[in-house]
C-alpha cells in the first residue's frame, strides 16, 4: 500500500479552556473512504476543520499528503506557514458543508470556474469545459446559469461538490453534507458522493447517514467528546459495537 | 400584493353581470368582492392637501418674495458655476472618502493588532471631532506648518517643497475635510457591510485555496456592496450638501455663489431658494441613481427582481389598493 494521506496522531485542539478534541488519532489510505460518526458536539467538524487549515491545532501532528499542516519543517525546525503558503496547500484539499456556503452572487458555473481560474491560474477556456463536465456529472448541466438562491438545497449541494472537484482535489472533506436537506433531496447528493468513491476519491465524511456509510465506507470511526472511540470496517463498528459508547450512540440513531 | 385568488369586483365584471350575458342567469355568479375602504386615509389625504396648500399660498402671495427672480439667476454664471464646485467637490470627496473607508475597514477587521488600532484610532479622530472645526482647521494648516515638503532622510535631498498658503486652497482645504471625515463614517458602514456577509462564505473560499486578500475581493466585497449601497447612497446625498460648509472657508461652491449674488441685491430669500433648487436636482437625481445600483447588485438574491422606479412611485402613491380588473 501506498503511503498514507492522511496522518493524525493526539490532535488536541482547545476553544479557551474547552477541549474539543482530545488526542484524536486517524490514518487515511489513498482512496480509502472514512465515514466519521459521532453525537453532536463531539468535535466531528472541528477535526474536519483542523484537517483543512481552517483551525490550527493545539497539540499533536497532522500530516496531509506528508506534510503538516500549518508549518514547514526544515531541519529541525517548523515554521509556521505563512497565509498565501497555507491557501496553496488548503487547494489540494476540497471540502463541502453542511449549508452548501455557495457564492451567491455567481451563477453556478461562475461558483465552480472561480477558484480554479484565480488559485490555480489555469486557462479560462479550459476550466470552463471542465466545469461543463463536472456539472453534467452531478446532474445540473443544465442549470450552469441559474444563481444558488434558485436551486434546492441537494442542488445547491451538488453544485458544491462540483465546484470542490473543480480544484482537483487529492482529498475530499464532506462535514455533514445532507443534514441540511430535507429527506427526499438526501438520495441525490448521496448518489453523487458514491460515484466518487467509487472513482477512488479519498474522502472523509462526516455524516448521519448509516446507510451510506455501511454501503460505501471502508471504514467508520466513531468520535464521542474528542476522542476516537473506536473505529473498523463498517459491519463490525455498526452491526457489532465493541465499545459501550458506540452502542448507545447506535441504539439511538438507527 | 396583487395577486388575488378570486376575481376581483371592478367595474367592468359588475356591469357584466348585471347585463347577464347568454347563459349568464343559469351560473351561479362568482361572489362579489368589496375591497375594504380605507376612510382614515382620504381624510389624511386631505388635512394634508390643506396644510400643503395654506403653506404654498403663504409663499406665493408673500409680497416681499420676487419670485420672478428666481428664473432669472437659475442659470445665472455664479450660480451655475457654484454648482459645478459643488458636485466635483462632493465627487471627490466621497469618492476618496469610499476608498478610504474600504482601507480602514479592512485594517480594523485584520488580525494584525497595528493597523487594527490605527484604524481605530482614525476612526476614534474623524468622527469624535465636528466637521466645521476639521474644515477650518485644514484651512488654517499654513498657521503653523509655514511650508510642506517632501525630503529623503538622512540625505538632506529635498524634493518637493511648497508654501502651505499656496497649497491648502480653499478647494484643497474643503477636499481634505470632507474626504477625510467621510472616511471614517465610510469605515464603518463598509465594516459592518463585510460583516454582514456570512462567515461561510469566507470558509468556503478559504477551503477553495483562495488567499485572505483574494477572498476580500472576489467574494466578500461583492456581497457587502449590496448592505452598503444603501447607507452610501445616504452619505453621499448628506455630502453634496454638507459642501456647503465648505462656504465657510471661502470655497466658491453652490452657496457661496447665491451668497455672493444677493450680497449685493439683497435679494437673499431668492437666492437661497435658486440654490435650494439646485440642491434638490442634484439629490433627487442621486436618489434615482441609487435606486437602480441597487436593483443591480441584488441579482443573485432570492427577492424578486425589485419594479421600475415608475412601478414604485404609482404603488407608493395610489391610496387604494389598485386591483386589476
Ligand atoms: N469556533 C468555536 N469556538 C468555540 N467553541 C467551538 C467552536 N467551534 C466548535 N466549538 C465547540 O467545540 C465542540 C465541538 O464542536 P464540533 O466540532 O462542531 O462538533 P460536531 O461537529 O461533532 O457536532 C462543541 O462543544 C462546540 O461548541
Ligand atoms: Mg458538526
Amino acid at each position: 500500500m501506498s503511503d498514507p494521506l492522511v496522518v493524525a496522531e493526539g490532535v488536541e485542539k482547545l476553544f479557551g479552556p474547552q477541549i474539543v478534541l482530545k488526542g484524536v488519532s486517524l490514518t487515511v489510505a489513498p482512496r480509502e473512504v472514512v465515514c466519521i460518526i459521532g453525537p453532536s458536539g463531539s468535535g466531528k467538524s472541528t477535526f474536519l476543520r483542523c484537517i483543512n487549515h481552517l483551525e490550527r491545532i493545539d497539540a499533536g501532528t497532522l500530516e496531509v499528503d506528508g506534510e503538516l499542516v500549518g508549518y514547514r519543517r526544515a531541519g529541525d525546525r517548523l515554521h509556521e506557514l505563512r497565509p498565501h503558503e497555507v491557501a496553496s496547500r488548503r487547494a489540494k484539499i476540497g471540502m463541502v458543508f453542511q449549508r452548501f456556503n455557495l457564492f451567491p452572487h455567481l451563477t453556478v458555473a461562475e461558483n465552480v470556474v472561480e477558484a480554479p481560474c484565480r488559485v490555480l491560474k489555469r486557462p479560462k477556456r479550459e476550466v470552463v469545459a471542465e466545469a461543463e463536465t463536472l456539472l453534467e456529472r452531478v446532474g445540473l448541466a443544465a442549470k450552469r446559469d441559474a444563481y444558488p438562491a434558485s436551486l434546492s438545497g441537494g442542488q445547491q449541494q451538488r453544485v458544491a461538490i462540483a465546484r470542490a472537484l473543480a480544484m482537483r482535489p487529492r482529498l475530499m472533506l464532506f462535514d455533514e453534507p445532507t443534514s441540511a436537506l430535507d429527506p427526499e433531496l438526501v438520495g441525490e447528493v448521496l448518489q453523487v458522493m458514491r460515484g466518487l468513491a467509487e472513482d477512488g476519491m479519498t474522502m472523509i465524511v462526516v455524516t448521519h447517514e448509516m446507510g451510506f456509510a455501511r454501503e460505501v465506507a471502508d471504514r467508520v470511526c466513531f468520535m464521542d467528546d474528542g476522542c476516537v472511540v473506536e473505529e473498523g470496517p463498517p459491519r463490525q463498528v455498526l452491526g457489532d459495537p465493541r465499545h459501550p459508547r458506540t452502542a448507545a450512540f447506535l441504539s439511538k440513531v438507527l | 400584493m396583487r395577486a388575488l385568488p378570486i376575481q376581483p369586483a371592478s367595474a367592468s365584471t359588475a356591469d357584466a353581470v348585471e347585463a347577464g350575458g347568454p347563459g349568464g342567469g343559469q351560473q351561479r355568479s362568482a361572489p362579489v368582492v368589496v375591497p375594504l375602504r380605507h376612510w382614515g386615509r382620504w381624510i389624511a389625504a386631505a388635512l394634508v392637501l390643506v396644510v400643503a396648500g395654506a403653506l404654498v399660498s403663504a409663499f406665493a402671495t408673500n409680497p416681499d418674495i420676487d419670485w420672478s427672480a428666481v428664473p432669472r439667476y437659475l442659470f445665472s454664471g455664479s450660480i451655475l458655476r457654484g454648482l459645478w464646485h459643488t458636485l466635483l467637490l462632493a465627487l471627490l470627496a466621497q469618492g476618496v472618502g469610499i476608498a478610504l473607508g474600504v482601507l480602514l475597514a479592512a485594517m480594523r477587521l485584520s488580525e494584525n493588532p497595528v493597523t487594527r488600532s490605527v484604524s481605530w484610532l482614525y476612526i476614534w479622530l474623524f468622527r469624535g471631532t465636528p466637521l466645521l472645526v476639521q474644515l477650518i482647521f485644514w484651512f488654517n494648516l499654513g498657521l503653523v506648518f509655514h511650508t510642506i515638503s517632501l525630503s529623503v532622510p538622512f540625505t538632506g535631498l529635498t524634493l518637493f517643497s511648497e508654501s502651505t498658503n499656496t497649497l491648502i486652497t480653499p478647494f484643497a482645504a474643503a477636499l481634505l475635510g470632507l474626504a477625510l471625515n467621510e472616511g471614517a463614517y465610510m469605515a464603518e458602514i463598509v465594516r459592518g457591510g463585510l460583516l454582514g456577509v456570512e462567515r461561510g462564505q469566507t470558509e468556503a473560499a478559504y477551503a477553495l485555496g483562495m488567499t485572505p486578500g483574494l477572498t476580500l475581493r472576489r467574494i466578500v466585497l461583492p456581497q457587502a456592496i449590496r448592505i452598503i449601497i444603501p447607507p452610501t447612497g445616504n452619505e453621499f446625498i448628506n455630502m453634496l450638501k454638507t459642501t456647503s460648509l465648505a462656504s465657510v472657508i471661502a470655497y466658491d461652491d453652490l452657496l457661496n455663489g447665491a451668497k455672493n449674488i444677493y450680497n449685493q441685491n439683497l435679494q437673499t430669500f431668492e437666492l437661497l431658494i435658486v440654490a435650494s433648487i439646485w440642491y434638490l436636482v442634484a439629490t433627487s437625481i442621486l436618489t434615482i441613481g441609487q435606486f437602480y445600483l441597487e436593483r443591480h447588485y441584488a441579482r443573485g438574491s432570492s427577492a424578486a427582481l425589485a419594479p421600475s422606479l415608475v412601478e414604485v412611485w404609482k404603488r407608493s402613491l395610489t391610496l387604494r389598493r389598485m386591483v386589476k380588473a
